[in-house]
């Protein structure tokens, strides 16, 4: 049975209880409550060390759930890593791209290796901005910016159901960083989740139905609809 | 999985026809290695002779640490070990893929070597199977190990200096059945090489199992 046209149905893309996650053995996430639904932007804030990136982290599978309960669209975050994993576009501190490649051949690797289709990869590169005379050039030759944007088309070419994206202004040019804000905002709408964790408070806020303040790797604030 | 082992071989492999490391470093510095083992003995010419299959494998154990210091730093040095992971490529295929890249580039270097053994201590080569099994299948062994390894020092801080100290002590037996295969391969002793050769295939095959089936848990960031 189909639901009425004007019905809201909330699905939670994200669900974490209690959730505590260690790095060596301190414990980065203390009890984390958190709930997002399908096509929310999440702003996570919060100072250094609060906590962000480990949740980030948490959520994409690659932090062990110490405690407390998690699930990530429906897989449990203790038994079903991996296939949270394939689930989730990460785009962390490091880019993951390999110096003596080119941007293309990058970007093909990590297409083939994530199953997403190589023929996305040249169309992916015009939409992040990366210039034509670049697709051909070792990533080692490339600006930290120029580096962030091909880090950045290497989770578009994902098409991910849930983005997770660490400080993904840090770096970029003015152009850069409004292009984020589109992909974001475009991700969005085809109804992706999207977790950001930025100190671009303004920038962010324009995109976010709700923020995260994080600190002591525990939530002190969650308001929604920031707009 | 084969699918995504040729494509981590593939990549590594790239990465290093691109870089040129092996070609103008490594094999140079495998061939000065062996020119100054030259300089050391050839005044007991009967030593040399006796010792040509140990100075070629302790060579070839030099050329692996290089091999596998590379190879490890590719994923560990701009996070994409952790991206492996997030695109769901097998662990097991990461293992068999890398370490056919390592394999790769030794065997390259130990042609090369054979080649200046033959001309720099005038070995001769009296039984060739013999000696091309003994490289493919020591090279199974070392590559195998050398990635396993590799994968388990790769977030220790002080990894360059930790693996060769892992790394030889487990390649002992590699060492000693190759030598001794080579020693018949060579002619240089009266030893059964292909029962040496027994223990480097039984080596290479429980490395290549374990590493198939721990690298997951090596990969794994906690």
């Amino acid at each position: 049975m189909s639901a009425p046209a004007d019905s809201v149905t909330i699905v939670s893309i994200i669900r974490l209880r209690a959730a505590v996650a260690l790095i060596g053995r301190f414990p980065a996430l203390a009890g984390i409550d958190l709930e997002v639904g399908e096509g929310e932007v999440v702003l996570l804030q919060g100072p250094n060390g609060a906590g962000k990136s480990t949740l980030l982290r948490l959520c994409a599978g690659l932090v062990r759930l110490e405690s407390g309960e998690g699930e990530v669209l429906g897989h449990d975050l203790r038994t079903s890593r991996p296939a949270i994993r394939r689930s989730v576009g990460l785009l962390g501190h490091d880019t993951a791209l390999y110096d003596d490649l080119t941007v293309r051949e990058n970007l093909e690797f990590w297409a083939a290796a994530s199953r997403a289709d190589v023929a996305s990869v040249t169309p992916a590169m015009d939409r992040i901005g990366v210039a034509d005379r670049l697709h051909d050039v070792s990533v080692g030759l490339l600006s930290a910016g120029q580096r962030r944007r091909v880090a950045l088309a290497a989770v578009v070419v994902r098409r991910p159901q849930v983005w997770l994206l660490d400080e993904p202004h840090a770096g970029l040019d003015p152009d850069g960083r409004d292009l984020v804000d589109e992909l974001v905002g475009d991700a969005a709408r085809a109804g992706a989740t999207v977790l950001v964790a930025s100190h671009e408070v303004d920038r962010t806020l324009d995109l976010a139905t709700r923020r995260v303040v994080v600190a002591g790797g525990t939530i002190v604030k969650d308001v929604a609809d920031v707009e | 999985m084969w699918n995504d082992v040729w494509l981590v071989a593939g990549k590594d492999l790239r990465i290093e026809w691109r870089s040129r490391v092996t070609f103008s470093q490594v094999l140079p510095f495998a061939l000065l290695v062996l020119v100054l083992f030259g300089f050391a003995l050839d005044a007991n010419r009967p030593v040399l002779d006796a010792a040509t299959s140990g100075l070629f494998w302790i060579t070839v154990l030099f050329v692996a640490l290089t091999a596998v210091q590379r190879s490890t730093s590719l994923e560990t040095t701009d996070g994409a070990r952790r991206a492996l992971l997030l695109a769901g490529v097998e662990p097991a295929a990461v293992f068999l893929g890398k370490a056919l890249a390592v394999a790769v580039q030794l065997l390259f270097v130990e042609v090369v070597l054979v080649g200046g053994v033959i001309i720099l201590y005038n070995a001769a080569v009296e039984s060739f199977p013999l000696l091309v099994a003994t490289l493919l299948a020591a090279t199974i062994g070392i590559a195998a190990t050398g990635t396993l390894l590799g994968a388990l020092v790769a977030g220790v801080r002080a990894r360059e200096t930790v693996l060769p100290i892992l790394l030889l002590p487990v390649l002992a037996p590699v060492l000693i059945g190759a030598t001794r295969a080579f020693d018949d391969a060579l002619g240089t002793a009266a030893v059964d090489g292909w029962a040496w050769l027994g223990l480097l295939a039984g080596f290479g095959m429980i490395n290549v199992v374990l590493g198939a089936l721990a690298y997951g848990v090596l990969l794994e960031e906690t």
